[in-house]
């Protein structure tokens, strides 16, 4: 037995080992509580980064859950894969890797910012449930699969985001993020239900092979569309996502941005991997580069007129969500072109899930920081704050640091991202550009407007007691503030690693079948 | 046509939900409407492993009989309902704080979150 082969597997039993161990490792006092938190974040990064470094060197990954042999998709004598399916292949392997790091980064940050509470044997409960849900939707490879693991994100997100049960804003905001997932996800559950009914299968891979472009599946694909565009935040559907991130503690705003990934991901996966060549003229395809346009520009001139940090951060995350779905719909667009393909297409891939990675890390560090102010300050309104640089250098700096990643200013990460992204799509149309162009302008403007604020100008009495955050906090702030640099130091090695065998992942809609359909490996 | 009925129900029971949760004011008839709308689907999964005449899908307590109606929808099912339990005992939950916190159930009311 080879401990590599199951990875996946255990890429799910760890979260939720922890989640079951919780409350009673809770009873034994504060430090072993702490040490669970980070210890089995810790390792669950640890198997996300040897999982993502299998598939790099070994293909993708297929785990069957209770077959007779792990990689058995089709025992004998069935023309269907059969039984619970994880394939991971590079694009997977890569958003786990994204979601894992949110997840320690939260976790260690959450274990002096939620110390003050109580309840929290529950809250690393559920906080392990989120994880395992985010992680479970990037690795499954079967749709109703896919449906208990958004179900298990969001039940877990419903109750962490109204976790400070005492404050009105937080109970509406759990409330209403509850009410519109819970819609959405039932409509997902009926695309799947009417797939199943015409192809007899529930797994993805089986699903693409035997596709047939018809009116079933045109609604079954605009279901699906509908429901995780509205999971990712996008722009006619993103009204619950600045409540949500603003009012959950911001452990779990940071662990939420990466979840909101994961329904990206879904969105992708089936777009390119479930229909791919036969997804039938551009309809689709423009109306995700419509969604994104929407997004960039609706999320952020809402922002700037925001006043409240972590609410103004929450309408940055819509726009931001805005520049994947328009790389990876331009991407879309040509994917049938192979001359565009080479020619803008796959760089406007590269560049829409760099974006993923980049906006995983920067985003957390953005809510970490609010958090770490609110920690410090007991204030969320921009108004009330200023002169914080001279009592908390570190969180400045990594506040800079994120903030100057976010808005595109070179050398940051942010700005490879978007560049590739600009270069890109400006074949497709310049007006594309044009609108990614002014969102980060004016992402820059409002970043601007939060650090002089909060961060420079005369020194308040009010603030005169408040000191920098413990080491907790600033240790899940340095996690992401390194991946932040790396990506920043280390552009090319990034991009050829981490970034093209996803995106070559994403196109290859063959290879994910076959790895399935190829009667294992 | 009448083999169909099955799903013309589920679409009245899916649209009478969709346009209670926009029409009602209510926080609890909304959930309720949401109830609906997942019984709406637990049928349809049901109703989509019919066969008409088929048995049990167990092998050795369905005789001699052959045509079996599909067992995965019906697994399915469970599992929804499952999923759909506890989401509305949170939903409910969610609920009575906000009556709690609020002092009403009005959707119109409970705004303290805009902008």
């Amino acid at each position: 037995m080879n401990w590599n082969d199951h990875l996946p597997a255990l890429l799910l039993a760890v979260p939720l080992f922890g989640a079951f161990m919780a409350p009673i490792v809770c009873l034994f006092g504060k430090t072993l509580r702490n040490v669970l938190l980070i210890g089995i974040s810790f390792v669950t990064m640890l198997v996300a980064l040897l999982l993502w470094r299998n598939v790099l060197v070994g293909g993708i990954a297929v785990y069957v859950m209770g077959g007779e042999s792990f990689n058995l998709t089709l025992p004998s004598g069935m023309a269907l894969p059969i039984r619970i399916i994880m394939e991971v292949d590079a694009f997977s392997a890569f958003m786990v890797v994204c979601g894992s790091i949110a997840s320690f980064a939260g976790a260690l940050f959450s274990t002096n910012y939620m110390e003050k509470f109580s309840g929290i044997g529950r809250f690393v409960s559920l906080y392990f449930l989120l994880t395992l849900g985010m992680l479970g939707m990037m690795i499954t490879g079967d749709f109703f699969n896919f449906f208990i693991f958004i179900e298990i994100a969001s039940i877990a997100s419903f109750g962490l985001v109204a976790f400070w049960r005492d404050k009105p804003e937080a109970v509406e905001a759990g409330l209403k993020y509850a009410l519109v997932s819970q819609v959405g996800s039932m409509i997902f559950l009926i695309a799947a239900g009417s797939l199943y009914g015409k192809y007899n299968a529930l797994n993805m891979a089986a699903i693409g092979s035997m596709l047939q472009f018809g009116v079933m599946e045109k609604l079954a694909l605009v279901f699906i569309v509908g429901t995780l565009a509205m999971k990712c935040g996008s722009f006619p559907m993103h009204m619950w996502l600045p409540d949500a991130y603003a009012e959950a503690p911001s452990g779990v705003s940071c662990l939420l941005v990466a979840v909101s990934q994961a329904s990206l991901y879904g969105l992708m996966r089936v777009c390119f991997s479930l229909y791919g060549i036969n997804l039938g003229g551009s309809f689709i395809p423009w109306m995700i580069i419509s969604m994104g346009l929407a997004s960039m520009f609706f999320g952020v001139t809402m922002a700037v007129v925001q006043h409240e940090i972590k609410r103004l951060i929450g309408y940055h995350s819509v726009s931001q969500v805005g520049y994947m779905l328009l790389g990876l719909g331009v991407g879309l667009l040509v994917l049938t072109d192979a001359r565009g393909m080479a020619e803008y297409g796959f760089t406007a891939m590269k560049g829409g899930i760099f974006h993923i990675f980049n906006y995983t890390m920067y985003k957390g560090l953005l809510f970490l920081a609010a958090g770490a102010i609110y920690y410090a300050t007991g204030k969320r309104d921009l108004n009330e704050m200023g002169g914080l640089a001279r009592r908390m250098p570190f969180t400045t700096a990594m506040f800079v640091i994120a903030a100057a990643a976010i808005s595109g200013l070179p050398p940051f990460n942010g700005f490879v991202s978007k560049l590739l992204i600009y270069e890109s799509v400006f074949a497709v149309h310049p007006a594309l550009t044009v609108v990614a162009l002014l969102t980060s302008v004016l992402t820059l403007a409002s970043f601007v407007k939060v650090f002089q604020t909060a961060f420079l100008g005369p020194e308040k009495s009010v603030f005169t007691g408040v000191r920098e955050v413990p080491s907790g906090m600033l240790f899940g702030m340095g996690v992401l503030t390194l991946a932040v640099l790396g990506a920043t130091l280390f552009p090319s090695w990034t991009l050829s690693n981490l970034v093209e065998p996803a995106a070559k992942a994403l196109v290859d809609q063959a290879g994910y079948i076959g790895a399935v359909m190829g009667g294992g490996l | 046509m009448i083999g169909n009925a099955p799903f013309f129900v589920v679409g009245l029971l899916f649209l009478a939900g969709l346009v209670a949760i926009f029409m009602e004011k209510n926080l609890i008839k909304i959930a309720v409407a949401i109830s609906i709308i997942s019984s709406a689907v637990n049928l349809f999964l049901v109703a989509l492993g019919y066969r008409a005449g088929g048995t049990i899908p167990v092998h050795y307590l369905a005789g001699e009989e052959t045509l079996m109606v599909l067992p995965t929808p019906q697994a399915m099912t469970l599992t929804a309902i499952v999923i759909a339990l506890a989401t509305t005992a949170l939903l409910l939950s969610l609920i009575m704080l906000v009556y709690r916190l609020y002092g009403t159930l009005d959707v119109d009311e409970i705004r303290r979150l805009r902008g």
